[in-house]
């Protein structure tokens, strides 16, 4: 017969668990990493610009100079005012002749018909569908900066674009579903990314003055 | 309060405490799975700029990072007070960028690899210069997504 074995003392594992316990205390950093996306441009080969394609009342210049001044559409400006004067420009609520053109959702269907782009095409008549031919904004932000800005400043300048995008994605949003943005499906916020979509374009460095 | 005592000196039962291995575990459990060790040692001084519009960046097992500030003190004897790009546990050079993407590449599967994103951890102070440079590094090798790492705070105004 087999040899009973006596009681295994457990009273030791609570200690042990606490020791790992704190262990992974002071190891844990909760932070989590967040930060702003951007994609950049891919490289280019030739050095052919294709700036001729948009026309000059579509193109919103944002400059910051060394001195972290920051220039919008050729005038000093202040940083304060960036998100409204972008807002502005992207929606063009009075068809202003110098700001932001929009083009009918339609015209935008034909085009990607035309070009034998059946994804696309499916999701304009998506669009169509959804919230009626409305006219799509055409506006591009192009940000351009010195080597000499302070990242801070540029950070500072990148996050208020992105914010003014935010703002007119949630604006119509609320008039279409009801909801912000980040409260959409996937699928409404595909849609709503369509109609406002975000072109922000960071030019090929160069100085400025 | 005398009649409410019965039978004299009565013990207090002992407090069990055979459960408290398995509360431990639990706390135990939920911080090993939170944590997330520090993936590198930074030898660059990194005090990250606020912005009210950020994401959380999703799937760290494809993020890279990439660090840019000035040297730390006990660094700078050899790498200067300049703000640098610090590469893995290295302080680097720019042209060492593409080098770096390739071999984060290969570490991943041929189907994670256009998802890899690449975080720039940057300095409040250092200049855009130096910025436009990784930049253009990344788009020789065709690393186009990026992401400022930022803090996030509130929002201010009447949106």
């Amino acid at each position: 017969m087999a040899k009973k074995v006596g009681d295994l003392n457990a009273s030791s594992q609570a200690d042990i668990a606490f020791l790992l316990l704190i262990f992974f205390l002071v190891t844990t950093s909760m932070n989590v990493d967040q930060g702003l996306y951007r994609q950049l441009p891919p490289p280019q080969d030739k050095e052919q610009e294709n700036h001729d394609k948009v026309n000059e009342r579509n193109i919103f210049i944002v400059l910051i100079n060394k001195d972290n001044q920051l220039a919008i559409e050729g005038e000093l400006a202040d940083i304060n005012g960036l998100t409204e004067r972008t807002i502005e420009f992207i929606t063009n609520p009075k068809d202003k002749a110098d700001l932001a053109e929009k083009v009918p959702a339609s015209k935008k269907l034909e085009d990607a018909q035309k070009e034998n782009k059946a994804e696309d095409a499916k999701n304009w008549q998506k669009l169509i569908d959804q919230f009626g031919d409305i006219g799509i904004t055409k506006g591009v932000v192009s940000l351009q900066n010195d080597r000499g800005t302070n990242y801070e400043t540029y950070i500072a300048v990148q996050n208020a674009i992105v914010a003014a995008y935010n703002i007119t994605r949630d604006k119509f949003s609320q008039e279409q579903f009801g909801k912000v943005f980040d409260e959409l499906s996937a699928d409404e916020q595909k849609l709503v990314k369509l109609v406002i979509p975000l072109n922000i374009s960071e030019a090929e460095p160069r100085s400025v003055k | 309060m005398a009649k409410f005592r019965k039978g004299g000196s009565r013990q207090m039962a002992a407090l069990s405490t055979a459960s408290l291995p398995d509360i431990v575990f639990m706390l135990l459990f939920f911080f090993m799975s939170v944590t997330t060790m520090k993936e590198t040692d930074y030898k660059v001084k990194i005090k990250l700029p606020n912005a009210t519009e950020v994401k959380k960046l999703e799937k760290k097992s494809l993020v890279s990072y990439i660090y840019v500030g000035a040297p730390l003190a006990s660094y700078q004897g050899k790498y200067g007070t300049e703000p640098r790009v610090q590469l893995n546990d290295k302080i680097s050079n720019l042209v060492d960028i593409p080098d770096y993407v390739e071999s984060e590449r290969q570490a991943h599967d041929e189907a994670e690899r256009p998802l890899l994103t690449y975080s720039l951890k940057v300095d409040s102070d250092a200049k855009m210069g130096i910025i436009t440079d990784i930049k253009q590094e990344l788009r020789k090798v065709s690393a186009l997504k990026i992401n400022y790492s930022t803090l996030k705070t509130e929002r201010k105004g009447n949106y």
